[in-house]
Formats: structure tokens, C-alpha cells, sequence
């Protein structure tokens, strides 16, 4: 424990500005990946246990884009638009097999792909760390705010996070496809019977969240290293996200991700060893107090 | 219901007579499994096979107490492990700092995994099905986070070294192989057959009856809370009993004994072995375990291979495979009688 380095912390304002970023591009990245994972689960009823491989994946695709193209942009397409398609074929050709199955057989067809995901990465390329570097054009001079520094990335990361946060959120609630998908998700036999194509909606909503996560894991690979185990402790992450936001609830997941990004961002000053812990515990005193997450509704 | 079905509905229900029997028949059994994996070592003094079955010892019990909860609860725990780390860290702290009997620091890490099962249980088996899931994983996580930081305690991540003083007693000596390997299986098939009991016990079925209606359950004047927060604390136990099996086996605990990981093995183990059948983990544990080892000799990429094997009992058998083998032989024996 190291309170006075947190007491410290919270009486300059340089330190709460670079503290306050660190937290929000760590709550950035992980609502991406929490809010696929949220959204599969509200619509397939399927808790997916791989989602942190799409992450993985993403960086990857990023890094490997970048090594041949040199592009920043290229790169984070190919991270988005590669795990999209990853997610589509993972969707249809394996988990669409275990909808309405025992809730365990779901988990274990998931940890096998988390298996062979993993050692797929270390077969394609190689168990060592690896890091893609930041792009030349954010290597320029940090801006400096209330005497805070905040590299250029970390606000493009922010940004498109944000951006695809809102886009979603209105995309979901007003057109016509995201009126479908909550059709689907309150009622698909009802949505199929009016001759919708829900296998359709399912592998849709399955890339749509793998791609949120490759994006992720794109926009992470200039600022983290990359390994194969990288999608573990991002899932159980984005796990304790969406359970403290309510399984199911975009806005709860963007809550929650905030949360936990300052959390850790603050945590790592005050409690160095026991900043994964805090999560943690964080996670019991909301399930405890609300058993459905902050904007979960009722269990049926 | 045909007359066929109804008869045999007739004969699966507990009568008092046939319970005293089948209990008869259990400790019967137990004695000879017993038997046979303690004359192991006459016949062989292969160090590896006694080895693999002291960890098939650990596993088991750890696994077959998850069951209780998965199986026949219908609480998919996925921080079971907090309580094998919590058995394996008690236990070696205990023997190191205290020096106490074996017997002793036994007795006292049961109490002591009792007492913290009952605390986090209360807590935990208020909630249903995924959020169960997710507040057992977050209290595993919290007791694993615990061990890292107060490394002045735990020792950290480097985990509790320099090996647990194993002192002899009632001419028992721990420390020698056979004689861990005995006291191993003889916990396990103890373990194994006090589960057994309670299982099959009015406790047991009343258990099966919340797993299958929770509501119909609490009509008919059941504590709900109370039989979930008592298997809970009874899954724990077992659970710490395997967990010091383990710890005496690597004279050590390492906090990977208390990471999530381990449970997700254990519920792997479940579902390779069967949850519906008692010994299904029984069997999950040596498959898994033998998995293991047979594909890290072969291939460094041993996560795809045990992947495919774990999609080919999730999506071709569907279930483990015990359940599998019993549910195969019930449907030829329909068939039999129906001919």
C-alpha cells in the first residue's frame, strides 16, 4: 500500500491529468471488447469465453498489416475487418452448433478455441513478445495539459473508441437493422416467423463483436506488446466490465469500463500489488449490492 | 409414461432398504479400489505411475467436489479453486510457521476453508447461474490477488518455498513415497466415499431437487439458501483436502493453485468425465491428466491438440463420457427389454 503516493497524486494537477488519460484509453479499449462480448450475449445468449482471442487477433492483423503496408490506417483495418470474418466463420461453423445446449458445453467449446487460438498465434508468429511501435505520425512532441502529458495516440484512441461507442449505441437504437438485431434478441422466434433470416442476424451480431475486439486489439498494438496470451487477462477484464455494467447493456458496459480504467490507473498508485485485486473486489461489492449489474434489468 | 418407463421410475426411487444396501455396497467397493491402488506398489516401483496417481488423487477430489455443486446443485462455480489454493496454502503456512502433527494442521485448514466457505457462500449462492459464476470467479481472483501482494506472508508470486516440514507420525512417514502415495489414495477413496454418501443421502436428493426446481423446492419448506450455503461449505472441504494432497505432493503451494485457470480445469474435467454419473470426474481427472502428459511429450502446441479433443466431446458426444457410456448402455438395455 502507498496512500501518500495516491494523496499525492490527487493534489497535482499534472499527475491527475496523465493518470485520468492512462485510466480512459484503459477504459477505452476494454468497453470495445466488453461491449462485443455484451452484445453477443444480449442477442446469441451465449457467453463468449474466446472473445479476448479476437482482441489478440486484431493486434496481430494490425501488426502484421503495418510490417508490409506502413499504413496506420490499413493496419487498423485489416485488425477490424480481419476479425470480423474470423468471427462470422467461428460463429457458424462451430457456435452455432451449441445454441439452446447445456450452458457448459458452450464454455467448452470456447475454451478450446482459447486453446487453439493461442497456440495458433505461437505456430503463425512465434511465442515471443512482439511490438509493432508507435507510427511516425504520432511521434510528435506529447501535449502537454494542466501540466499533464498526453500523447497525440492516446486522444485518437479515445476518439475512435468514443466514436464507435456512439455509433452503436444510435445504431442500435434507431435503425432499422438495430431495431431488428433487439428484436432478435427480446424475441427470435417471433423475428424469424417474420420471415427474417436469424442465423443471419447471429453470425452479424458474432463479427460485429469480434470486430469491435480485433479493433481494440488494433488500436492497443502501438501502445502494448503482443504475446499469445495477450486475450486472457483483456476477457477477464472485459468480463468484470460487463458484469458490473449488467450483462447485456451497452451503456453499462461503457460505465463499467470507465470505472475500471480509473480504477486500475489510480489503483496502481495507492495499492502497486493489489491493483488487480481492487477490480476485484470492486466486482463483488456491486454484485453483492446489485446482483444484476449497475444497468443490468432483472434476471428472468 | 409407458408401463415400461413407470417401472423403472418405480425402482430408482430411494426405498429405505435398497439405500442401506447401495450404502453397503459403496464402502464395499471403496474398500477394494482401496485395496487394489495400495497393493500398487508391490507390483510395481514405477515412481511415475505412483506419482500420477497421487495427482490423480488431488485432481479428483478437487474435481469431484465441484461436481457437487455442478452436478447435483445445478451452482456452476467457477472459483471452486479458491478453496484446493486455500487448502494448499493453509495447510503448508500452518506446517511451516507452526510446526504442528500433520493431523493437526489437516484438521485445522478443514476448519479454516469452513470458515471462509461460509462467509463467501452467504454471499455468493444469493445470486443465480451466470452472476454465481462470475462472484465465485471474482472472490477466486480476490483470494489469488491477496496471495500475490502480501508476499511477506504467502511469499508472493514466488509461492511457498523451501519445502513443508512433513514429521512422522503414528508410524506414518509423509516424507517417504510409498507411504505418501498410501495416505493419498486412502484420502481420496475416503473423500470420494464420504461424497458418495452425502450424495445419496436426503440431503443429496433434496439438492437434485433445487438443481431441477428451485421454486417447487422452497414450497414444499426448504431452506434454499441454507442447503446451497451447506453443500457450498461441503464442496469447499473437499476441495481443501485436495488442495493439501497437492501441496504435500510438491512440498509447496504455488499461486497458480489459487488462479482461475484451476477451475476452469476442474470444470473441464466435469464435463470430459460426465456430471451425471458419480464418478464422471473420477474418470474427466485420469483422462485430462493422462491427456496432459502424453501430448506435452509429443508436441510443444499441446493447447491445440487438447482443444480438438475437448471440441470433440463438446460437439460430438455432447456430454462426458461416462454419461455417455451409461446413457449408451441404458438405451440397449431398453432395447433388450422391449425385444
Amino acid at each position: 500500500m502507498d496512500l501518500d503516493a495516491l494523496a499525492g497524486c490527487l493534489s497535482s494537477s499534472a499527475c491527475l491529468v496523465t493518470q485520468t488519460t492512462s485510466g480512459l484509453i484503459i477504459g477505452m479499449l476494454l468497453f470495445l471488447v466488453a461491449v462485443g462480448l455484451t452484445l453477443i450475449f444480449g442477442v446469441l445468449k451465449v457467453v463468449n469465453f474466446s472473445h479476448g482471442a479476437f482482441y489478440m487477433f486484431g493486434a496481430y492483423f494490425a501488426m502484421t498489416a503495418y510490417q508490409f503496408t506502413g499504413s496506420f490506417a490499413l493496419a487498423m483495418l485489416a485488425g477490424a475487418a480481419g476479425t470480423a470474418v474470423l468471427g462470422l466463420i467461428f460463429e457458424r461453423v462451430f457456435m452455432s452448433r451449441v445454441y439452446g445446449a447445456d450452458v457448459l458445453m458452450q464454455l467448452l467449446v470456447c475454451y478450446a478455441f482459447v486453446l487453439i487460438f493461442d497456440d495458433v498465434v505461437r505456430l503463425i508468429w512465434g511465442p515471443e513478445f512482439k511490438s509493432m511501435g508507435m507510427p511516425s505520425a504520432f511521434q510528435v512532441m506529447p501535449l502537454f495539459i494542466a501540466g499533464g502529458v498526453v500523447p497525440p495516440y492516446y486522444l485518437l484512441l479515445i476518439g475512435v473508441a468514443l466514436s464507435a461507442a456512439i455509433v452503436l449505441g444510435i445504431g442500435l437504437s434507431r435503425s432499422r437493422i438495430g431495431k431488428v438485431i433487439r428484436a432478435a434478441a427480446q424475441n427470435p422466434g417471433m423475428v424469424s416467423a417474420l420471415g427474417i433470416n436469424t442465423g443471419l442476424i447471429y453470425g452479424g451480431v458474432f463479427a460485429l463483436g469480434g470486430m469491435l475486439a480485433g479493433l481494440a486489439g488494433a488500436l492497443a498494438a502501438p501502445v502494448r506488446s503482443l504475446t499469445p496470451g495477450m486475450g486472457f487477462s483483456v476477457l477477464i477484464e472485459s468480463f468484470i466490465v460487463t458484469v458490473i455494467g449488467g450483462m447485456g447493456s451497452i451503456l453499462g458496459a461503457l460505465i463499467g469500463a470507465l470505472l475500471l480504467g480509473l480504477i486500475r490507473s489510480y489503483g496502481s498508485l495507492g495499492f502497486p500489488l493489489f491493483t488487480e485485486g481492487l477490480m476485484y473486489l470492486f466486482m463483488v461489492i456491486v454484485l453483492v449490492s446489485k446482483p444484476t449489474g449497475l444497468f443490468g434489468k432483472e434476471a428472468a | 409414461m409407458t408401463e415400461l418407463e413407470a417401472g423403472r421410475a418405480g425402482t430408482l426411487a430411494p426405498v429405505r432398504g435398497g439405500a442401506a444396501l447401495g450404502r453397503y455396497r459403496d464402502v464395499l467397493i471403496a474398500l477394494i479400489a482401496f485395496a487394489v491402488l495400495a497393493s500398487l506398489p508391490l507390483f510395481t516401483g514405477s515412481k511415475a505411475l505412483l506419482d500420477f496417481v497421487i495427482r490423480c488423487s488431488a485432481y479428483g477430489l478437487f474435481a469431484t467436489s465441484l461436481n457437487l455443486l455442478v452436478g447435483y446443485t445445478g451452482l456452476t462455480s467457477f472459483g471452486h479453486g479458491m478453496f484446493f489454493g486455500l487448502g494448499a496454502y493453509s495447510f503448508g503456512l500452518i506446517m511451516q510457521k507452526l510446526g504442528v502433527p500433520i493431523p493437526v494442521a489437516f484438521v485445522a485448514t478443514l476448519a479454516i476453508t469452513a470458515l471462509i466457505a461460509a462467509v463467501i457462500g452467504a454471499i455468493c449462492v444469493r445470486l443465480k447461474e451466470i452472476y454465481f459464476a462470475f462472484v465465485t470467479l471474482a472472490f477466486q481472483m480476490l483470494i489469488h490477488s491477496t496471495i500475490l501482494s502480501w508476499a511477506s506472508f504467502t511469499g508472493g508470486d514466488q509461492g511457498l518455498r523451501g519445502g513443508i516440514p512433513r514429521p512422522a507420525f503414528l508410524g506414518i512417514n509423509l516424507a517417504n513415497h510409498v507411504h505418501l502415495y498410501i495416505a493419498s489414495c486412502a484420502l481420496l477413496i475416503l473423500g470420494l466415499l464420504a461424497m458418495r454418501q452425502i450424495a445419496q443421502s436426503p440431503f443429496g436428493y433434496t439438492l437434485r431437487m433445487i438443481r431441477d426446481n428451485a421454486a417447487r423446492a422452497s414450497f414444499l419448506g426448504i431452506d434454499v439458501w441454507r442447503a446451497k450455503l451447506t453443500v457450498f461449505v461441503l464442496a469447499a472441504l473437499f476441495a481443501a483436502m485436495g488442495g493439501m494432497v497437492m501441496a504435500l505432493f510438491v512440498s509447496g503451494a504455488y499461486p497458480e493453485f489459487a488462479y482461475w485457470t484451476i477451475s476452469g480445469e476442474a470444470i473441464f474435467i466435469n464435463m470430459l468425465g460426465g456430471v451425471s454419473t458419480f464418478l464422471g470426474p473420477m474418470v474427466g481427472t485420469v483422462l485430462l491428466l493422462l491427456l496432459n502428459d502424453t501430448v506435452t511429450r509429443f508436441t510443444e502446441y499441446h493447447g491445440i491438440v487438447l482443444g480438438i479433443v475437448i471440441l470433440f466431446f463438446a460437439l460430438g458426444l455432447r456430454k462426458g463420457l461416462l454419461d455417455f457410456v451409461a446413457e449408451w448402455f441404458s438405451q440397449r438395455r431398453d432395447a433388450g427389454e422391449r425385444r
